[in-house]
């Protein structure tokens, strides 16, 4: 079994290096508690906290980073090999055989998500400074930020699955409040309750999986798991495996559990940006990518992932090019873009450092895109319908650029970040034999081209061509707190791929937790490879100009193509829904309530009718008459002592 | 005559030795009782009321004291073997006291009154007659009650404590004339209250004889009532059974009757609902307590080599009390009534644990016994404060809607009601766990089942007062009277203590199985 030799060596890797916590690292705890503490201060403080309780959330989400930040420094003075460490919380759950504790994983994965999560997500306080200034509610928008924030982290500092569990949950329902945070409007509340019982389902595989572990090895933390997996079934675990990626769908929005992810674009921006596009979703990948000891056991769960991610990269693509609402463009492009972390996932190790490349470099990208389309309805009167913008450019001249950079990113324009990370996915996806690469790569590089003509399209009908407006808007630029996220992020966007990516240094850094650095030789040659993906992309492009820059934007949609139509409904993802769930769900749970009222309420009904009866009946002996309670203890006797001398 | 007194030959009188560290506390509440006697009777009419609560209460607590940090030291078969204090007695002794005094409490309350609210002006005059309307003109008052309990305590002490059946007889005849007595003394409904005290009186009566003739056979078969001298004779005697086993039975049947065990239970709901309510929570704890200890010597030490005859006998008794009281507590519309029929069921629950037949057992049942003392107290010290037009209001539709206009007593009541039913972090939970526990342990897995399948049933009873207070309107006058600091204190002493053994139950645990073993 090569697989399970892999995963051999692979653990032996993950549980030789890991270290007791010492130095800045013994104070991780701070990670979450910082901003766990904000989270509880500000929702039991009341008004008097109303002023100054936003600027607090956003000072302790950035101290939540500087310790992150002092971590790190620390981390980067030992050898690769001395880095992980692991802190020790306290003794959870101490039940007779099975004992849990409470700990930190401290390895370069989880840092690696620290930091993005704590800048990001700090900027994205910062920027919601400013652009949730006028709403009346902040101090509960902070509040549940922080709560996001220190989930979470939680989930994946977490040394267990159960802990991550814990954070996991976290994050469902800080994302579940912030969805619906204006719950005045009802639609924006059924998105909430929609994003909740999606990720229900999600949640349902990844406790199932829990459980199954538990079954199968006795344990639920990564190392006892890890060392495990050489002694478990094969059925078992590719059981775990697919329940984890049941688990990875739901949160990440991917096939087919992926129809609350438009919906969500319902919370405030900031909220898209932080939750729906940069951290929160891209939980699954981290769940696939910190199980890789199971899924490196198990190729058949790992084939599901890598077709799960091909499928979800190509339907979001394909959602994103008929959508007029900016945000769920935006939000049909990251589901495309997790689908190619998905996929990369899926690949082993040749694929893990660079989902999760991808997944940094997307974070920054699409953050600073969702922020500039924060901008945008900022200067817009919160109007979301692209065909009413236009020519925007020379209005938010930064908000342009910084969107800019983030366009030229994600298509993967030569030396920006996307180019970078997925490129590398799309090379990854062509290693290997038989059918698989050519499927796997072929998907990846027509998803970028699709990428390509999407983003363009969205990039031209907001900024560029003629206006469209509507006459009550006076489009101008947003305030600093707004901006300066965005050009920082803008800035990452342009950089960060070219800083971690040739030079090596995110493979290098993941190298001792997610294994890989051995050459691999896609099928085809490697600039053939980006030579065509250059070709498509191109050509996305200039499709989209041809039909939306050099052709007018009509301002009410057209007619459209049958396919068109199929993707501005998002495939018929809630039609299959309905059908398939909703409406079965619907007479099954009818069925129950008329199982459960004639049989279960008729046995109960029954059981206490007959009780009732009984009593009434046995209750005539109780008549009030001495004579007859003589009687019946005489009788009593008498029973006692005939059933002795009958038995005797 | 003389002739014949001549042939006996002349005993050697040898003088008893008593351990009188041993048995000290009794003594107390014996002495303290006969004192309240003679305050009765040279006590001008005015003090009585405190003179004989400050006694009272000072004697329940003196003696407690004494039997904690004294008597316990001294653990001794005395008195000729009649009195036996050991690891159980002191526990049931202590218990008995603490419960005794908390009752107390509850019985003092003299709301706006210048005696005890809840009993009679005049015990002896005939209900609606003149010369009970000249007594409550003149101020009367009936502080007898005091001494009696008193009385009543001292017996309770005695009973489980008893090393011979003389000497048990005794014991039950001195707790049971106090409480027929008291259970007349109400002040309302005084015919309701008459007639349960003769129902009372003449059914245990008629019990006592079973009991005294259970102890002639098996004086007739063992040639002793010494409970030592018994058990010893079990073995060695061949071929009595047929007297030894009905001896036993018998003996069973008179204490059966004093737990109110199915079929022997019939006057408990009407004494219960007679009774002034104070005095019903004190008879369905102390009672209780008591009469199971005296069980658990008899059946432990002196019949335990006969086991194989009487405990299935018993064990259908249990399982019969389970069912028929859980069962009849389902129609019960009165409220007193119906905590009469769930006593009668925890009953049944006690003796599950009895039956366990090892130190699991006895160690259970006490724990059992103390737990649902607690609650029975606090519950009827409740009841005594809801009334409708100067009557207490027992009715159950008279407490519709007790959660809005009595959010505290309602509170207080729900939770023990909770606390019968036996749901988790109240004592209720930790108790039954406890002799289930113990049946499942030793055989009686089937006692268990029906057990739980009776907490089931009496679970609605319980939630449907519950439900009865917070989901339904008001009906009418029902009023809650406040009460002083006497009720206060005892229902929250209750309460405290049914939370308290609900969440760290071990250390009354750890105590009741350290005082599990009895002397032989």
């Amino acid at each position: 079994m090569p697989h399970l030799s892999t995963a051999a060596v692979l653990v032996a890797e993950s549980t030789g290096t890991v270290h007791d916590a010492t130095g800045t690292a013994s104070y991780a705890w701070l990670l979450v508690a910082l901003p766990l503490a904000g989270a509880a201060i500000l929702l039991l403080g009341g008004k008097t906290l109303n002023k100054i309780g936003p600027a607090l959330a956003t000072g302790l989400s950035w101290a939540s980073f500087g310790v992150g930040v002092a971590i790190i420094t620390e981390m980067l003075g030992r050898g690769a090999e001395e880095r992980a460490q692991h802190l020790h919380l306290y003794s959870w759950m101490p039940a007779g055989g099975f004992n849990l504790d409470a700990g930190l994983q401290l390895d370069q994965l989880s840092l690696t998500f620290v930091m993005l999560i704590t800048f990001v997500g700090s900027l994205i306080h910062v920027y919601s400074l400013g652009y949730m200034a006028h709403d009346p509610d902040k101090r509960r928008f902070f509040a549940y930020l922080n709560l996001f924030i220190a989930a979470m982290l939680l989930l994946v500092l977490a040394d267990s699955y159960l802990l991550l569990f814990v954070g996991w949950e976290g994050v469902g329902l800080a994302s579940y409040l912030l969805i619906g945070f204006w719950n005045w409007n009802p639609a924006y509340a059924t998105a909430a309750n929609k994003a909740f019982i999606v990720n229900r389902v999600g949640d349902a595989g990844m406790l199932l999986a829990i459980f199954t572990m538990f079954a199968t090895f006795g344990r639920v933390d990564f190392a006892g798991v890890n060392a495990a997996v050489g002694n478990a079934s094969q059925g078992a675990l590719t059981a775990i495996g697919l329940l984890l990626l049941v688990g990875a769908c739901g949160k990440s929005a991917q096939f087919p559990l992926q129809s609350w992810l438009g919906d969500a674009m319902a919370g405030p921006t900031p909220v898209s940006a932080l939750i729906h596009a940069a951290t929160m979703v891209t939980a699954g990948v981290y769940l696939i990518v910190r199980s890789s000891a199971i899924f490196d056991a198990a190729p058949d769960a790992r084939l599901a992932v890598t077709i799960v991610g091909a499928i979800t990269l190509l339907f979001g693509a394909i959602v994103g090019c008929a959508k007029d609402d900016m945000k769920k463009a935006l939000a049909a492009s990251t589901m495309s873009q997790i689908g190619y972390m998905v996929l990369a996932a899926g690949l082993g190790p040749v694929g893990y450092a660079f989902a999760i490349f991808h997944l940094l470099t997307h974070g920054f990208f699409k953050a600073g895109m969702f922020l500039g389309a924060g901008s945008v309805m900022h200067g817009m009167n919160d109007q979301v319908d692209m065909r009413r913008f236009g020519g925007l450019a020379t209005f938010m001249k930064i908000t342009w650029i910084t969107f800019g950079l983030g366009w030229l990113a994600i298509i993967g324009f030569p030396g920006l970040s996307g180019f970078w990370s997925k490129d590398k996915i799309i090379e990854s996806a062509f290693v290997g034999d038989g059918w698989r690469p050519w499927v796997f790569g072929l998907a990846a590089l027509i998803g970028a081209g699709i990428t390509a003509f999407y983003m363009s399209r969205l990039f031209f009908m907001t900024f560029h061509g003629k206006r469209r407006w509507t006459e009550d808007v006076h489009p101008h630029e947003s305030p600093a707190t707004m901006t300066v996220p965005m050009m920082i992020l803008g800035f990452g966007s342009a950089f960060l791929g070219l800083a971690l990516g040739p030079t090596g240094v995110i493979t290098d850094w993941l190298e001792p937790v997610v294994g890989g650095g051995e050459e691999h030789h896609p099928v085809l040659a490697v600039p053939v490879i980006t030579g065509l993906t250059l070709v498509l992309v191109a050509g996305g492009v200039a499709l989209a100009w041809l039909r939306y820059l050099r052709d007018a934007v009509p301002v009410t949609p057209p007619v459209g193509s049958v396919a068109t139509r199929a993707a501005r409904r998002d495939l018929f993802q809630d039609d299959v829904n309905e059908a398939l769930l909703a409406r079965p769900g619907l007479h099954l749970t009818r069925a129950l309530v008329y199982a459960d009222n004639k049989g279960v309420d008729g046995a109960v009904g029954g059981t206490a009718a007959m009780i009732g009866g009984t009593s009434a009946r046995i209750k005539r002996v109780q008549n009030g008459y001495v004579r007859s309670y003589a009687l019946t203890m005489l009788l009593g006797v008498v029973a006692v002592l005939g059933v002795v001398w009958v038995v005797q | 005559m003389t002739a014949a007194l001549s042939s006996v030959p002349a005993a050697d009188f040898v003088a008893t030795k008593v351990e009188y560290a041993a048995v000290l506390p009794m003594f107390i509440v014996f002495g303290m009782a006969l004192v309240g006697v003679l305050v009765e009777a040279f006590a001008p009419r005015r003090v009585r009321y405190p003179i004989q609560l400050v006694l009272t209460l000072g004697g329940l607590v003196a003696a407690f004291l004494v039997l904690v940090l004294y008597s316990r030291d001294h653990q001794a078969k005395t008195a000729g073997g009649a009195i036996v204090i050991d690891g159980p007695a002191l526990f049931l002794q202590g218990t008995v006291l603490v419960l005794g005094a908390v009752g107390l409490l509850a019985m003092a309350e003299r709301l706006d009154s210048a005696a005890p609210d809840t009993f009679t002006q005049s015990g002896s005059a005939v209900p609606g007659s003149p010369q009970e309307a000249a007594a409550v003109r003149m101020g009367a008052t009936t502080t007898e009650v005091f001494p009696l309990v008193l009385f009543a305590i001292s017996g309770m002490m005695m009973f489980p404590a008893a090393g011979d059946l003389l000497t048990m007889f005794v014991a039950l005849e001195v707790l049971s004339l106090p409480l027929y007595i008291l259970t007349g003394l109400a002040r309302r409904r005084r015919l309701l209250s008459q007639e349960a005290s003769l129902k009372y009186f003449l059914l245990g009566a008629f019990s006592s004889a079973f009991f005294l003739f259970g102890s002639a056979l098996i004086y007739g078969f063992a040639g002793s009532v010494r409970f030592g001298e018994i058990a010893k004779a079990v073995p060695q005697v061949g071929g009595m059974d047929s007297i030894a086993v009905p001896g036993v039975l018998l003996i069973a049947v008179g204490l059966l009757f004093k737990i109110g065990a199915v079929p022997f239970h019939s006057w408990t709901p009407d004494v219960y609902q007679g009774a002034p309510t104070p005095v019903t929570g004190f008879m369905a704890a102390c009672t209780k307590i008591a009469a199971f200890g005296a069980l658990l010597r008899v059946l432990y030490v002196a019949f335990e080599g006969l086991r194989w005859n009487w405990q299935p006998v018993v064990a259908v008794v249990a399982a019969l009390t389970m069912i028929v009281g859980a069962v009849l507590s389902v129609t019960q519309t009165d409220v007193k009534r119906l905590l009469a029929y769930s006593s009668i069921t925890h009953a049944g629950f006690v003796l599950v644990g009895v039956l366990a037949m090892d130190r699991t057992g006895v160690s259970s049942t006490m724990f059992y016994l103390v737990a649902y003392g607690f609650s029975t107290i606090a519950a009827f010290a409740l009841i005594a404060l809801v009334r409708s037009s100067g009557s207490e209001a027992t009715h159950l539709s008279q407490w519709a809607g007790l959660g809005k206009s009595s959010p505290v007593l309602a509170g207080a009541f729900s939770f023990l009601m909770l606390a019968f039913a036996g749901i988790p972090l109240t004592s209720g939970f930790t108790a039954k766990f406890a002799v289930f526990g113990a049946a499942i342990a030793h055989d009686g897995t089937w006692l268990a089942v029906i057990g739980v399948l009776a907490s089931a049933v009496t679970a609605f009873v319980y939630v449907r007062v519950i439900v009865l207070m917070y989901f339904s309107e008001p009906s009418g006058d029902t009023a809650v009277l406040t009460p002083s600091v006497l009720t206060s204190t005892a229902v929250t002493i209750g309460v405290a203590a049914t939370l308290l053994l609900g969440i760290v139950p071990s250390p009354l645990l750890d105590l009741a199985h350290d005082s599990s073993l009895f002397l032989p």
